[in-house]
């Protein structure tokens, strides 16, 4: 009765599926995949130039223009450095978080996002709990909007202060990144990579320049789909065999506001994926450590493993600030770009 | 009131098993007389309809819709809602009870088929299946079957305690009515809000596993099988996953009255079209996996889904533009839903038209005991729709008869475009004498 055999059919053509229109803007970030692998070295270079121009020139950089920090979640370090960054660059800059403005009143983020612009915002920096909030902010505005971490989703500039500090560190000197720049490193995430954003935009970067990723954690944090989210990416639960095997090692909170209900035994938690002086130096003794903050001492990471030498914890957090005047710098002379 | 006679066209009517150049005529509301062409022997005084060049077939049935009144007409009104339905060659939808009071009394189903409503086509009340939708107490099955509902449902909120989905299928049996079950296991879903799998951990969403959708269809299979001897009918509403798919395969092997619908956003698009957050995307049961939408193409291939049900939930615009987690689920339908068949079972996937008709007229008519509903047999209702089927066009949400605009198939290709559509013999909808083709 059926005219169409069940193996033919699976050949059939269906409707493909769409192609995206974002960024709208050039001067966007809202995912590490906005990049190209040159854009990430010119970045790169950019914030080390910046970082050790003359603080008067570089004021001048993005005189009076006028910058919003959007911010929907509680931050101290991304906020502060990306307050920073653009003030260094010479920019206004203004806060809205959602304890002390109109969201708390019901205004939805497009409202929010076309009241700045009106207000003559140039550029956003949106921290939302939600993801995918920073593209629907774009797609309403059209401004740049640069992606300060939504929700479980991405948080792009600290993917590239992580790579930064990574090169410092395994690849010191060099002002330029390509394809193979990393190859033979491997880096493990540890922890809760199903609620990090942290680790999706690391994992969506760092293989572009050659890295092999180790996620690592238990399955109720670590799904096995996370290996599928493009090349170069690998599960090894076992956290021993995991550090024998990296050059970086970068380690996770467990983030108890995103759980939603789920058990999770903390003291075993510990016991298979906490790094500590003991294992850092059984499996990985000259492995850089990362954290993108903020640290729970004495859960994922001992205090000895964050203050010790193989910690760059702080510099991460020092590296955020220049890369974070390159995104911005970006932001607003690759949209004038566009617009001429 | 007046005659109609549909003249000219080529009438398709898998009820009656005719596929064949044929005249219609149509008078007080039901077919009065179907003859070779130019052979109508009364119709003197009749107007007009020439069909040539053009499919005259039963007015299509959508068996799920939410037309929002009453509650949200800032969403959609019955007035609208069928307009648009109107506008896809729907002359018959049913109605979803997840309104504003839900509708769980044989007032509300009497106020939603009021004249007052402003209905372009006839609209048949699905009743809640408990108060409230609440999944605690069943509501009268009897008194709301008088008042008109033609099905029970608690849709959107599935009845997840054994104990009362037992006895709504026992007491629906009684009557002789149907349940509808919108099989989701809520404590597999919190949060979430699209198919779990590698592209929900890609965009950081929490995701629905398809179990969620298998393990209520497969637990309702057991009870039917359970209550056998009463003969309850369980329809599964909007299937999604090949694995529900696979037990509504085998209850009917078994012998047992289940039935089920798939929309067309399940048989044509995946978890892929969700994009980047586009909201237009979102809806429950979510888009699935490639291998699902497979297994549903199979299911209506080789026989095994009863019906293409659209779904039809329409929201207001400001509703759909916030973060995607935050955003209501559901699209709207009804404009599209032809077009998509067309295109696509018949068109690309060659099922033949009168299988693609049937499962979107006579099948759910039959499905839910719509009598004379379903075919252009002598007798029936005069609800017919006449349609052009190589005219190719392209869907604008824009100009959509639906208060709502929310659909992911904004700017698809369409294949036939309705030239008439006739509820009850009152033309319905006219479209456009010739559009161009494209």
């Amino acid at each position: 009765m059926n005219p169409v055999a069940a193996t033919n059919r699976r050949a059939l053509t269906t409707p493909p599926a769409p192609i995206s229109p974002y960024p709208y803007n050039p001067g966007s970030l809202l995912s590490v995949l906005n990049l190209t692998v040159e854009g990430v070295s010119h970045l790169l270079w950019r914030a080390t130039e910046l970082e050790s121009e003359d603080p008067i020139l570089r004021d001048h950089s993005l005189a009076k223009r006028r910058i919003a920090l959007l911010f929907y979640e509680s931050s101290t370090r991304t906020r502060t450095s990306f307050e920073l960054a653009c003030k260094a660059l010479g920019a206004d800059t203004t806060l809205v978080s959602n304890l002390s403005s109109s969201i708390e009143k019901g205004e939805s983020l497009k409202d929010t996002g076309l009241t700045l612009r009106a207000l003559g915002a140039e550029a956003i920096i949106l921290r939302h709990s939600y993801s995918g909030a920073a593209w629907l902010l774009e797609e309403a505005t059209r401004l740049p909007v640069i992606n300060a971490g939504d929700g479980m989703h991405e948080h792009p500039t600290q993917a590239l202060l992580d790579l930064r500090t990574i090169l410092a560190h395994l690849r010191p000197g060099i002002d330029k990144v390509d394809e193979q720049t990393l190859s033979g490193i491997t880096v493990t995430i540890v922890g809760d990579i199903l609620h990090s954003r942290v680790a999706r935009s690391n994992m969506l970067l760092l293989p572009r320049l050659g890295v092999r990723v180790l996620l690592c954690g238990p399955k109720e944090l670590l799904p096995e789909q996370a290996a599928r989210s493009g090349p170069g990416i690998e599960i090894e639960r076992d956290f021993d065999a995991a550090l024998a095997q990296s050059q970086v090692v970068m380690m996770l909170r467990i983030q108890a506001e995103r759980l939603a209900g789920l058990q999770l035994d903390l003291d075993e938690y510990k016991a298979a994926y906490q790094l500590t002086g003991q294992r850092l130096a059984a499996h990985a003794p000259r492995a850089v450590v990362l954290h993108p903050g903020p640290i729970i001492r004495g859960m994922e990471i001992t205090a000895g493993v964050a203050d010790g030498v193989q910690s760059a914890i702080l510099e991460q957090v020092t590296n955020g600030l220049a890369i974070r005047m390159a995104v911005m710098e970006r932001a607003l002379l690759a949209s004038e770009g566009g617009r001429a | 009131m007046t005659a109609l006679a549909i003249c000219g066209g080529r009438l398709v009517d898998p009820a009656s098993g005719v596929d064949a150049p044929k005249d219609v005529l149509l008078k007080d509301g039901r077919v009065a007389e179907v003859a070779g062409p130019g052979k109508l022997k009364g119709k003197n005084g009749a107007e007009i309809l020439d069909a040539t060049g053009l499919i005259v077939a039963p007015g299509l049935i959508d068996i799920h819709v939410h037309l929002r009144e009453p509650g949200q007409a800032y969403k959609e009104t019955i007035a609208s809602g069928t307009a648009a339905a109107a506008a896809g060659g729907f002359t018959s939808v049913a109605a979803m009870p997840n309104t504003n009071p839900v509708n769980d009394s044989p007032e509300t189903t009497r106020w939603m088929q009021a004249p007052e409503r402003g209905a372009q086509v006839r609209v048949f009340p699905i009743a809640a299946a408990t108060r409230g939708s609440k999944g605690e107490t069943l509501t009268d099955f009897a008194a709301l079957k008088a008042a008109g509902a033609v099905a029970v449902t608690d849709d959107g909120k599935p009845i997840l305690k054994d104990s009362v989905m037992r006895e709504t299928l026992a007491a629906a049996a009684r009557v002789g009515l149907t349940v509808i079950q919108h099989a989701e296991d809520t404590r597999l879903t919190q949060g979430a809000s699209m198919n779990l799998g590698p592209v929900s951990f890609k965009l950081g969403l929490r995701g629905m596993p398809a179990e969620a959708e298998s393990s209520v269809v497969e637990r309702d299979i057991r009870l039917v099988s359970e209550l056998r001897e009463q003969h309850p009918h369980l329809h599964v509403a909007h299937l999604s996953t090949a694995a529900g798919l696979a037990a509504v395969r085998q209850a009917r092997r078994n012998g047992m009255r289940v039935t089920c619908e798939v929309a067309p956003h399940h048989f044509l698009l995946t978890e892929e079209h969700v994009g980047l957050y586009n909201a237009h995307a979102k809806m429950n049961p979510p888009l699935r996996s490639a291998v699902d939408r497979d297994a549903m193409i199979e299911g209506i291939l080789d026989g095994v889904v009863d019906a293409i049900a659209t779904d039809h939930a329409p929201h207001a615009q400001h509703e759909k533009e916030i973060e995607f987690d935050l955003a209501p689920n559901g699209i709207t339908g009804l404009e599209t839903a032809l077009g998509l068949c067309l295109r696509w079972l018949h068109g690309e996937w060659k099922m033949p038209l009168g299988r693609v008709l049937s499962l979107l007229s006579a099948q759910p008519a039959a499905l839910l005991g719509l009598k004379g509903r379903g075919t252009l047999a002598v007798g029936s209702f005069a609800d017919a729709v006449v349609f052009d089927p190589k005219i190719e066009w392209s869907y604008k949400a824009t100009e959509s008869m639906s208060k709502a605009k929310n659909t992911p198939f904004d700017g698809w290709a369409m294949q036939g475009k309705v030239r008439w559509t006739v509820s009850e013999g009152r033309v319905a909808y006219a479209g456009e004498l010739c559009a161009a083709s494209s």
